[in-house]
């Protein structure tokens, strides 16, 4: 995949909701929109990963990111963060949705459900590639991208790895833990 | 036949008007209620416009025009937001969630149970069957009890969880130091006029979201005892609800406001057995200087809790005056409310006793425990390991 920056991303996202939904022929592909979408989004899990959370809690050690962190006075962890996101992105009816989810979650409710999820989430964390299909949920059809989301930092090995709720505690850096499911409607 | 003709259109037309006035905001629309409105919304039932649109009926959106700040306050656990993901295409099948009305019915006084749900108490069991899977100490619970003891919510998830129990569970029934936070005292604004709001237009916002100024709020007349559902006194059937009506024109005594503005008006079982309370003594006490300052409870400590906010970057303590804002549910009562004084055990065991939270003011003692803070210590005897990194502060 190429790079591509953030306006053009942008761009590319704004020309492919409309294309997605079979409005216009000669719209961009649904995979080129996820792949745009995903790098905007996987630039800022990482930096607020490496930049803010490991950098204040694990090198700097001035700042624990917790999960109850209004109470805590802390950081958000980065899953929180990039589900906040989420939800703060679907308030305004973007036409697609995303979601990061994992084989081994912390949060069961972020375990795979749909068949295409489970299968995709599989060969994902053997392979560690991307995977794209399609699917029909609620009588829609979806184009859906599933990327593997890996361990950035030693913040996000530790903290799954200490969880008590996590299912698996044996991850090491670079490992693929999740991965971030997007998926946009497309045309009847 | 012109005159059968001009005649229809002219009924037509006026019963047309008569029929879609109110749902544009014009006239009286109490006639066309199809059934008793709810505790939350019969104040407004003659403003039909408040919350159905004339040819789209009530819409989430109409819901959140009231609701919405509350909902983004409490990091809404099942925001409409999270049900347009197509993965829960399944869940929404089951139960349409991401429509307010589905679980809030409106008219329909046979099913409508405390918060306006019309859903049966059980309903988390449509898309959390398998919980036990997760939770194996749950296994044995009914699904209508998830929200009876307090420990879930469907939109308000803050106040409890295993964390938060593990650090409270020793606290003791009445803590050291049972005192709620002084008020911050209001700068007023330069030649203030008489407009209340104009240095208090915080509290006058709580004022309008709660159930004394949600008429105002919507444009009608202010509310009136004499409209109100509960049990009133019938010498105060004829007061109508501003500023003034518990704070006096040109006496600002804020303890008058605290019980006996309330007292004046509100006469059922609950407010008369206030008197009879502990809580009562303690204010008497602080009245008469026996008690510290912040060490009496009165209606207003419970109902208009004061709350640390910020201001122009600077933390102070106000007085939320929408005095039902922290019974949506009542659970919220615990952070703002009773864990200033007492232990989080003796907390949540008082709220989920309807007859103490109820006609017995919190006289006494609750009739029984509720098991959360057992499970949380249980799940931390059964992970020791974790538990112990988690002090180390590793996470």
């Amino acid at each position: 995949m190429g790079r591509i920056d953030g306006r053009g991303a942008l761009l590319v996202i704004a020309g492919l909701v409309t294309a997605c939904e079979g409005k216009s022929a000669g719209g961009i592909a649904p995979q080129t929109m996820t792949d745009a979408l995903f790098s905007v989004m996987s630039a800022d899990r990482l930096v607020y990963t490496r930049e803010v959370v490991n950098r204040l809690q694990n090198e700097e050690k001035v700042l624990n990111a917790t999960e109850h962190f209004r109470d805590e006075k802390t950081l958000p962890l980065p899953a929180q963060m990039f589900r906040m996101g989420s939800e703060a992105s679907q308030k305004q009816n973007p036409g697609f949705t995303y979601s990061l989810l994992s084989l081994w979650p912390v949060n069961k409710q972020n375990a795979p459900k749909t068949e295409l999820e489970k299968k995709a989430l599989a060969l994902v964390a053997e392979s560690g590639k991307n995977f794209y299909g399609e699917e029909e949920l609620g009588g829609k059809r979806y184009f859906t991208a599933v990327y593997p989301d890996k361990a950035v930092s030693e913040a996000c090995v530790s903290c799954h790895n200490q969880h008590e709720d996590s299912p698996r505690k044996d991850f090491k850096l670079e490992q693929v833990m999740g991965a971030v499911v997007i998926r946009v409607p497309l045309g009847t | 036949m012109q005159v059968r003709a001009l005649t229809a259109l002219v009924l037509s037309t006026g019963l047309g008007a008569f029929y879609v006035a109110p749902f544009v905001g014009l006239g009286d629309g109490t006639r066309h209620l199809p059934g008793r409105t709810s505790d939350g919304h019969h104040q407004i039932e003659s403003a039909c416009a408040s919350c159905h649109d004339a040819m789209t009926g009530a819409t989430n959106e109409r819901c959140l025009a009231c609701h919405g700040a509350d909902l983004e306050a409490s990091e809404d656990s099942h925001s409409e937001a999270k049900f347009r993901d197509p993965r829960n295409a399944e869940r929404i099948a089951a139960m349409d969630a991401s429509r307010c009305t589905t679980c809030h019915a409106e008219h329909t006084p046979g099913r409508t149970r405390v918060g306006g749900v019309t859903v049966p108490a059980d309903f988390c069991v449509r898309c959390h069957a398998d919980i036990a899977e997760e939770r194996p100490s749950h296994a044995d619970f009914r699904f209508d009890g998830c929200a009876a003891s307090g420990c879930h919510n469907f939109h308000d998830n803050r106040a409890l969880y295993r964390d938060y129990l593990l650090r409270h569970a020793d606290a003791p029934d009445v803590l050291p130091v049972a005192l709620v936070p002084a008020r911050s005292a209001t700068v007023a604004e330069p030649n203030p006029s008489e407009r209340c709001e104009e240095c208090h237009a915080r509290e006058r916002e709580g004022f309008l979201r709660g159930r004394h100024g949600m008429r105002l709020a919507q444009g009608l007349s202010p509310m009136s005892p004499r409209l109100g559902r509960l049990e009133l006194r019938a010498e105060a059937l004829d007061e109508t609800l501003g500023c003034t009506t518990c704070h006096g024109a040109h006496v600002n005594d804020t303890a008058k406001a605290a019980v006996d503005a309330c007292l004046g008006c509100h006469d059922d079982a609950h407010s008369r057995a206030y008197e009879r309370s502990k809580h009562f003594a303690l204010w008497e006490a602080e009245l008469a200087g026996r008690g510290p300052p912040g060490s009496g409870v009165s209606c207003a400590t419970c109902h208009m809790p004061r709350q640390r906010v910020r201001e122009k970057g600077v933390e102070v303590v106000r007085v939320d005056h929408d005095q039902n804002g922290n019974l949506r549910p009542s659970t919220k009562m615990l952070r703002t409310v009773c864990t200033r004084c007492h232990g989080l055990a003796l907390s949540i065991d008082a709220l989920a006793d309807a007859e103490l939270a109820g006609p017995k003011c919190f006289e006494g003692r609750p009739s029984r425990r509720v098991e959360s803070i057992e499970l949380a210590r249980r799940h931390a005897r059964e992970n020791p390991n974790q538990r112990e990194e988690k002090k180390d502060g590793k996470d």
